[in-house]
């Protein structure tokens, strides 16, 4: 496909991933609406184009793994595997509800999920542990897992981190959504961590910088990432937490927050008119 | 009955506790708006410590506040401050007996929506396991406040384990805690009911129900779940025709098996525990759907009574 086609595409296809999110949390309900929101380009990016992904045979030995290391986030993973006809529309009403498929984190029980996660700090170290199994197994299929930048406060995230470098794992790509937001408030306030590129760069990794929200760069990066041999390589995304809804972006109360009936409708307005905005511009092109 | 916050009670408490002793430090990790030690936040800022999203580098800081004089308390959901820092309280607080306070928030099913790995089914059950920890489960906000001041009145570790929901006021405000002593919340003949935390309420809602059938249940409180003191058990189960256990946890290892571990030779009395089974939780929209799937509502303890005492 032409780049700005595929571009194109991928951006409706991120503000339909924010749809379905926001369809999930629904009215009065809480929900990771900041974590999801700022991945959405990112997940779009990997699911519908860079990784190798199988919906009728979803432990198909020649897929690429996603791990998602900030588990809350699992709405945003539920979308886009449901999108990608992991599993019928209907499982996203009854997302963690007693009867649904989807859990609250992250559950091996859901097509498409590849680990247990939820208790942060521990992706990376089962991104290792798959990308080595794969090279023992010579397969071409990459790991690829997300992490959350308050995350980066957990110990063992870089213990994993020296992991890859010591085995050369270049069939790992891990990527940092650094939305700038925790749990608690902003990331710069509750626990500063500067300088994550350095460190990272200081652990031996290879490191990218770029707009996580711009598709184009993202894709760029996963290609970049794929052709550097003897080392892993991270992608430090720069993204807004609750990214598509003006008054959910950059602030800490959507991080787990709620939408009363009001603010429900003004949001999906706003992720709708994105979406018409997008379309109009598709006939341009 | 009124519910009142655990949470709230743990957060005021730590306040109030700040406010007479200038040693206590409180720590968090990146969960204080939930836990409410963000109570302390605000009013002692100097000492409280927001350690990232890093319970075990916590769990240690602690226990090197505490080796240094100081007196640190520090919460996050149940799970992760017992489990993520487990070989951290091992080795760093227990075995030289630090005076460090833990509290794991969130507890059991309270943290309905998140799923198998944010319910703590199994928190106080292994923090039992290790030498020189004391385990408390305060089953309402008035015993939590209570508690807290026993904790540091106690020299050495304590784990305490707290609801996120409300729950009713079953405990007297007049008096002071003692760590091991239990409480009589309904009296009864027939049965005795040790229930632990939110089980209290329940157990106290079964006598209820079954005294309607004829049936006189007592229910103790125990909320010190170690150390389990034999003589209090004792004298409880003097005149009863069974005993009956009930607790948010998994069944093994927790306050049923405790109370059977002191009983062994002692007494030949039907003996029926309510509690988790050995399975994990899951996801839902509600924490009362969850203590009805798991069978711990008060018709499932009422049931268990009526089991121990083989009646239909
Ligand atoms: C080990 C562990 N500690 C605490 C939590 C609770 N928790 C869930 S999300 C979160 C904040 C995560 O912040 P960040 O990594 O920046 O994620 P994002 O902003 O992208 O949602 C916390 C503390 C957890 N899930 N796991």
């Amino acid at each position: 496909m032409e780049n700005q086609a595929l571009i194109k595409q991928l951006q409706a296809t991120a503000v339909q991933l924010r749809c379905d999110v926001l369809e999930m949390i629904g009215v009065g309900k809480a929900g990771h609406w900041g974590g999801s929101a700022s991945l959405a380009e990112t997940m779009a990016v990997l699911y519908f184009h860079a990784m190798r992904v199988d919906r009728k045979n979803p432990k198909n030995p020649e897929r690429d793994r996603f791990l998602l290391s900030k588990g809350h986030a699992a709405l945003i993973q539920y979308a886009a595997l449901c999108e990608l006809g992991f599993f019928p529309r209907e499982e996203l009403q009854k997302v963690k509800s007693l009867h649904g498929l989807l859990q609250g984190h992250p559950d091996l029980t859901v097509p498409g999920i590849e680990a247990v996660t939820g208790s942060l700090g521990q992706g990376l170290s089962l991104g290792v542990g798959m990308a080595l199994a794969l090279r023992l197994d010579k397969s071409a299929s990459r790991v690829y897992v997300v992490m959350g930048d308050g995350e980066q406060s957990e110990g063992q995230l870089w213990e994993a981190a020296m992991a890859a470098v010591n085995f050369k794992l270049d069939n790992l790509t891990a990527f940092l959504d650094w939305n700038k937001i925790q749990a608690t408030g902003r990331t710069a306030d509750v626990f500063a961590i500067p300088a994550l590129d350095q460190k990272w760069k200081a652990f031996g990794w290879e490191v990218i910088s770029i707009d996580g929200h711009d598709i184009g760069h993202i894709l760029a990066a996963v290609d970049q990432a794929k052709a550097v041999k003897g080392k892993p390589t991270l992608v430090i995304l720069d993204t807004v937490k609750g990214k598509g809804v003006s008054f959910a972006e950059n602030t800490p109360a959507y991080h787990n927050g709620t939408f009363d009936e009001a603010k429900y409708a003004q949001a999906m307005a706003e992720l709708e008119a994105q979406k018409a905005a997008l379309e109009a511009e598709k006939e341009m092109i | 009955m009124e519910k009142k916050s655990l949470r709230t009670a743990y957060g005021e408490s730590l306040v109030e506790l700040g406010q007479s002793d200038a040693n206590i430090v409180v720590l968090e990790a990146d969960l204080g708006k939930s836990t409410m030690s963000c109570l302390f936040k605000d009013v002692y800022p100097e000492r409280y410590f927001e350690m990232g999203i890093a319970e075990q580098s916590m769990a240690s800081t602690a226990a090197g506040l505490a080796l240094a004089g100081k007196i640190p308390f520090y919460s996050t959901f149940a799970v992760f401050a017992f489990g993520r820092a487990y070989d951290q309280i091992r080795c760093g607080i227990a075995i030289p007996g630090a005076n460090v306070k833990i509290c794991g928030s969130s507890c059991g099913f309270s943290d309905f929506g998140d799923g198998k790995t944010h319910q703590s089914i199994e928190d106080a059950n292994v923090m039992r396991m290790i030498p020189n920890m004391v385990v408390l489960n305060p089953c309402d906000a008035v015993e939590t406040r209570k508690m807290m001041r026993a904790m540091v009145a106690h020299q050495g570790p304590v784990y305490i384990r707290i609801n996120r929901n409300d729950l009713p006021v079953y405990t007297p405000e007049a008096g002071e805690y003692r760590i091991g002593k239990m409480s009589r919340i309904v009296a009864g003949d027939d049965v005795v009911i040790f229930a632990t935390g939110s089980m209290v309420w329940k157990s106290a809602e079964a006598a209820e129900l079954l005294k309607a059938e004829g049936i006189s249940a007592e229910v103790i409180n125990v909320s010190t779940l170690k150390p389990l003191e034999k003589s209090e058990i004792l004298t409880y189960i003097a005149g009863k025709k069974a005993i009956v256990t009930a607790e948010e946890a998994t069944k093994l290892g927790g306050l049923g098996s405790a109370i059977a571990e002191q009983l062994i030779g002692e007494v030949d009395l039907p003996f029926v525990r309510v509690g988790i089974e050995d399975e994990f939780g899951t996801s839902a929209h509600s924490y009362a759907e969850l203590l009805e799937t798991f069978g711990l509502t008060e018709r499932h303890i009422a049931a268990a009574v009526k089991t121990a005492l083989k009646v239909k």
